[in-house]
Order: C-alpha cells, then structure tokens, then sequence
C-alpha cells in the first residue's frame, strides 16, 4: 500500500529517552513514515499519531515521568490527544502520560522493589483501540517488561469505571510488580490515548526473536491511513 | 523564606519501599518495628508563599497517591 508512506507517525524524544530509535524503527518497519518529535518543539510536525517512548526522561527526578510532562512538545501533544488524536505511551511513556493526566491512575514502585527486565505474558483485552485493532480479544502476548515502577495503581471508583468501560487494554498473566488487577496496559474514555507498561516496539522484528509487537505500530498504520 | 514539603505515600498505598526497610530492620537487631513509610523531603528557598500550595499541588506531590503538608521553617 504506497498511500501508506503517507502517514506520519511522531516518536518524542526528551532527554534520557532511550526506546526512541526502537520506536522510530517499529514504525518504519510498518510501514509509515517515522518523525523524530523533540522535546523542546513547539508543535508535532503534522504527525497523525505520537508515540511516547520508554527511558528516564529526565532521569526520573522527582518520579518517572514528572518533569517531562512540562516539555513544551507536551502543550501540543496534549491537545492532539484531547481531540482524539491517537497517542500511544510505552513504560516510561505511560508514565508521562498518567502525570499529564491524559490516563487515570499512576505507576507505583514494582512490589518486589527490584528493576524487572524479563518476556511476560500478556492478554490483549481490548481491540477497539487505534493501537490494538489488528489484535484479538483474549489473545495472548509474550511482550518484554523493563521497568522498576510499573506497579499500576487507580482508586477504587477509577478500577471500577476502566473495567466496566473495557478501557484495560493489555493484562498480565503472569503479573511481574503488583499491579492492581493484574493490569498492563490502559486507554482513555476516547479510547485513541493507551498506555502500556510492556513494549512492543522491543517485539518488531524476528531479528529481536518476535515481532508479537508490531501489530501495535501496523494498527495504529491502518487507523491513520483510512484517514488519510 | 525557607519552605519544607513533606511527601508521603497516602495511607493504604502500597510502600513496598517502607516494607523493605521494615523487614530489614530486624536484621541489625532493632525489633519491635511495627510499620515503615517512607516519604520525600522538599526544601525550598522562595521569596513568597503564596505559591507553594500549587507547586505541591502541580509538582512535588502526585496527588493521585500521595498526601503532602508543607511549613514555612525560617
């Protein structure tokens, strides 16, 4: 599909970023065109979606994602995924993503208080996401985790409303840190904004050992290009 | 005018890091430890203190699942 070049996909870098070249990758091998999206850019360079990618921004300072959330790319973005736009944070992404209030909740330090970086398992619970659509419901992942706060944690009356609204997208079956429900991965009342503590760009290419995750990129691919 | 902001795990917040601590404790001998929290320190030099309900508000605190109080100390 030549139209498919066409579509532009954003990958935001903000100093101690480091799944940024991956994520440009996941998106190139999809098929879009990848756009670099610096942290300090005043707007998102046309792009018809973002992702937010793992790493330390910031180094951490504070907690994972607090001080990337004032880069000035996070006005624009902001209102990108406000209107709909899709928007997808990976690890330290989502966590950018849930200290912008774009997601609900937040990521507590992993219960065993140790850093895990191992494959889990995971099931797809939701495909009625730009990012997941190529999914099946109730189909199960084998994605990477790297991460030492990735331990989801929402109030009571937020739990409730993410599961009776099917916004989990992405639950553990082997839960790696304590996450409340066993949940890995979320999306927003509009459904275009998902956050996912794995990561799949991590999964794009059978020269890593899998491609389980390029299906994200080439949902989000045929999402946008329908548009375009 | 100094400011200290005192961040704390809200109470019923997993604190896997006050736990490790409490677990430990006992190992150098210091028993009788019923619970550990373990919070963050924020001093601050600013010129008024209007603002520092919005800064922890905004920025020092998550409020999401932590709690904050703040003080004027000198």
């Amino acid at each position: 599909m030549g139209g498919d070049l066409l579509v532009r996909i954003g990958v935001t870098v903000f100093p101690g970023s480091n799944c940024d070249r991956d994520a440009l990758y996941a998106v190139e091998r999809a098929g879009a065109t990848p756009v670099e999206l610096w942290h300090a850019d005043a707007d998102l360079k046309g792009v018809d979606a973002v992702v937010v990618p793992g790493g330390f921004s910031y180094g951490d300072y504070l907690r994972p994602g607090a001080i990337a959330r004032f880069a000035k790319v996070m006005g624009p973005l902001e209102d990108f995924a406000r209107s709909g736009g899709p928007v997808l944070g990976v690890c330290n992404g989502f966590q950018v993503l849930l200290e912008a209030h774009l997601l609900p909740g937040a990521l507590l330090r992993n219960a065993s208080m140790r850093f895990v970086s191992r494959r889990v398992r995971a099931r797809v619970e939701a495909n009625d996401t730009p990012w997941t659509s190529l999914y099946e419901r109730g189909e199960e992942l084998t994605l990477p985790v790297a991460h030492n706060e990735g331990s989801y944690f929402a109030d009571e009356r937020t739990l409730r409303g993410l599961e009776e609204e099917g916004r989990v997208v992405l639950r553990y079956v082997e839960n790696p840190n304590g996450s409340v429900n066993d949940i890995a991965g979320i999306c927003d009342e509009g459904r275009s904004v998902v956050g996912l503590m794995p990561h799949p760009e991590r999964v794009s290419d059978p020269a890593l050992g899998s491609e389980a995750g390029l299906k994200v990129f080439e949902s989000v691919l045929r999402f946008a290009g329908a548009k375009v | 005018m100094k400011v200290r902001v005192l961040v704390r795990p809200k109470s019923g917040i997993l604190d896997p890091q006050g736990e490790a601590v409490r677990r430990a404790l006992p190992a150098l001998g210091f028993s009788g430890v019923k619970t550990v929290h373990i919070g963050r320190l924020v001093e601050m030099e600013v010129e008024s203190a209007d603002k520092v309900e919005g800064m922890c508000r905004r920025l020092l605190a998550n409020p999401t699942v932590e709690e904050y109080e703040w003080e004027v100390i000198s």
